[in-house]
């Protein structure tokens, strides 16, 4: 008897204060079909600049789909992406980061035979212009630029307070660190929109929560936006402002934190519909 | 405090470069005191140029993570344009160093030209294309040299295919005879030039690993996907490493195919890339100390087996497996890890 829902303006879920700005990221009736299995289907999201944005939803809804459709891993049959005004169709992986997108990964993909410090720097390299004969004779613009990169990134593993660890060899971090070092490499990309895929998935709650402050702390910090999946629903609760949740490839509520958890299709989608005995 | 302190990775390439000269310094001093067989003076070329192979195969199978399996192909591009341009410049040219080091690199060039132009189809592919395409690669240029005719004289140089109809005018000299390969090179490759060639090859490999290309290029070896995620240009880096990789091969076919009085194209087979690639698996993916010394060793190795006569290869293929499960084995590594430089200590004092 939930099942139709009156769909809610997707505007509704930006904050006041980006209200009166254009939105980062709009999405336009997004969708693609997997040999037959619409794994996401009319997706509608519209992001603010500076929003902290959860996207929830059962295991299998299409979540990270979604993640890999903004990246372009895999590209949408239908729709379209705006980032900051602009369509994204026919961009690559690369172009998308380089236009503004960042992310990180549910299952973690460091360079794990790297240091922690060097997957950060590869973060920059977009950034970086000295080229290869400068790298080989060890010009001017190499020394300048790799001393620029060494101090940026201890700077942005300091957000992180990982500093310390900058020799460490990313593949033998402990899990909860290499979650960090993951957000920490996507930060170096300098994005305007960050995607978290499941940020707090195996850590122990007070990594949880050093990890809500340190979203909110980018946030302020970066003026950035931010879009994470989490299963953990005391976070996406906490910091979010805004959420959208996903069932079965579909939106089926989009609201603020409070909206969302007294909807009842989202009840219905979490918990199963209640029988009458 | 220093901007870029002295990490592991420096440290280690600091080692590699002091042992390689080392070796070249008594090498050097047995020489010239006579002590050295001549057995193994004639060998001191072909095991830089070898060395040259294998740190530079290390750099597309180690640091990028793609399987080549022509490599010798690269080292025959090298080998038959460098040579054919020092003997044009024969006359030309009388300083045989000068000689020398124009035919390396055009010989380099030309092997770059050859690894660019594989990379544009293979390299936008993920997955283990590079294999069989270099293999191809290998056997084709193979074909090339054996049916390739140029000569020179007073017009310039002159080609043709499959049989000779180069119509060299009088005091004309054909260089590539086809299945003869090249005759009558004048032997300029010495131990000095193979030293340098091979100290060239490790200042290139380890600066541009310890760079910006470097970084993106293992990145891409550990994880594409991320890689790409954080805008890296996988293209351009994976062609970086392959391009570099090929025409360290082709300077190496100069000075190996210039330590000869006559070189033939079926000197570099498939087996001879196997063989580098046999250096590059034992010394360590990466690793490219390992690869020096796997390919001095396992070249000066059936030399030395000399005495067994027949049971050469067998003793051959032994020692291969005992060293493969030596370099394997687990206590064996964590003995041998305890001499690598900065592994505890250096780390705090840094
Ligand atoms: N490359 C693919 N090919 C075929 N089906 C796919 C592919 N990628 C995802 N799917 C399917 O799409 C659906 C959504 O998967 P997705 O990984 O987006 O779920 P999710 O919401 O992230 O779940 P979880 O919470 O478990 O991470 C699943 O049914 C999955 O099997
Ligand atoms: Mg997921």
């Amino acid at each position: 008897m939930f099942s139709k829902l009156v769909p809610v303006p997707s505007s509704s879920m930006i904050p006041d204060r980006d209200i009166d700005k254009s939105p980062i990221l709009e999405c336009i009736n997004l969708g693609i079909t997997f040999g037959g299995l619409k794994a996401v289907e009319d997706f509608n999201l519209t992001i603010g600049r500076t929003e902290i944005a959860g996207l929830i939803g059962p295991n299998g809804a299409g979540k990270t789909t979604v993640f890999n459709l903004l990246t372009k891993v895999y590209q949408p049959t239908k729709g379209t992406i705006l980032l900051d005004g602009r369509d994204t169709h026919g961009m690559n992986t690369m172009q998308v980061n380089r236009a503004g997108i960042a992310r990180t990964f549910q299952n973690i993909r460091l360079f794990s035979n790297l240091s922690v410090e060097d997957n950060v720097k590869i973060g920059m390299d977009a950034h970086m212009h000295y080229n290869m004969w400068s790298g080989i004779f060890r010009l001017p613009s190499y020394w300048k630029e790799e001393k620029t990169a060494h101090s940026r990134a201890l700077e942005l593993l300091s957000l992180f307070n990982m500093a310390d660890l900058a020799d460490v060899k990313a593949g033998s971090l402990p899990y909860g660190a290499q979650r960090r070092l993951e957000i920490v490499r996507a930060l170096a990309t300098n994005p305007a929109l960050l995607l978290l895929d499941e940020p707090a998935a195996g850590m122990n709650p007070s990594e949880t929560a050093e990890l809500m402050e340190n979203i909110r702390k980018i946030r302020d910090t970066f003026q950035i936006a931010i879009l994470l999946i989490e299963h953990d629903m005391n976070l996406v609760m906490n910091i979010c402002e805004g959420i959208c949740v996903l069932n079965f490839g579909r939106v089926i509520a989009k609201g603020s934190p409070a909206d969302i958890q007294s909807n009842p299709a989202v009840i219905e989608a979490y918990l199963g519909k209640q029988k009458e005995a | 405090m220093k901007a870029l302190k002295l990490n592991k990775t420096t440290r280690r390439n600091y080692l590699t470069y002091a042992l390689v000269i080392l070796a070249y310094a008594i090498l050097q001093i047995m020489g010239s005191t006579g002590s050295l067989s001549s057995s193994l003076k004639g060998m001191l070329v072909p095991i830089c140029a070898y060395v040259v192979m294998a740190v530079s195969l290390n750099l597309t199978v180690g640091v990028l993570g793609e399987l080549s399996l022509g490599h010798a192909g690269f080292m025959s591009v090298g080998a038959f344009t460098g040579v054919t341009v020092a003997v044009a410049l024969q006359d030309a040219i009388p300083a045989a160093p000068v000689r020398m080091v124009i035919a390396l690199i055009v010989g380099a060039a030309f092997a770059a030209l050859a690894g660019f132009l594989i990379g544009i189809p293979v390299l936008r592919l993920n997955g283990d294309y590079l294999a069989i395409v270099t293999l191809a690669f290998g056997e084709i240029i193979k074909s090339i040299f054996n049916n390739l005719y140029v000569g020179v004289d007073a017009g310039g140089l002159h080609m043709s295919l499959l049989s000779d109809k180069t119509n060299l005018a009088d005091g004309g000299r054909l260089i590539i005879g086809g299945p003869m390969g090249i005759g009558g090179i004048q032997k300029i490759s010495t131990f000095t030039a193979g030293f340098l060639l091979v100290m060239v090859t490790l200042v290139i490999v380890f600066h541009l690993v310890n760079s910006r290309a470097g970084r993106a290029i293992m990145a891409i070896r550990d994880n594409r996907i991320a890689a790409e995620s954080v805008g890296v240009n996988i293209t351009k880096y994976k062609m970086m490493a392959f391009v570099t990789s090929a025409a360290l091969a082709g300077s190496s076919g100069v000075l190996f195919a210039m330590n000869y009085s006559t070189i033939v194209a079926n000197k570099f087979d498939f087996n001879t890339s196997i063989l580098v690639l046999v250096f590059v698996v034992l010394g360590g993916l990466g690793n490219m100390l390992g690869s020096i010394i796997a390919a001095a060793a396992l070249t000066i190795l059936p030399e030395a087996l000399r005495q067994f006569s027949d049971y050469r290869m067998l003793v051959y293929a032994i020692v291969l497996i005992l060293v493969m499960l030596a370099t394997n084995n687990p206590t064996f590594k964590a003995f041998f890890s305890r001499f690598k430089p900065g592994n505890r200590s250096g780390k705090e004092a840094a």
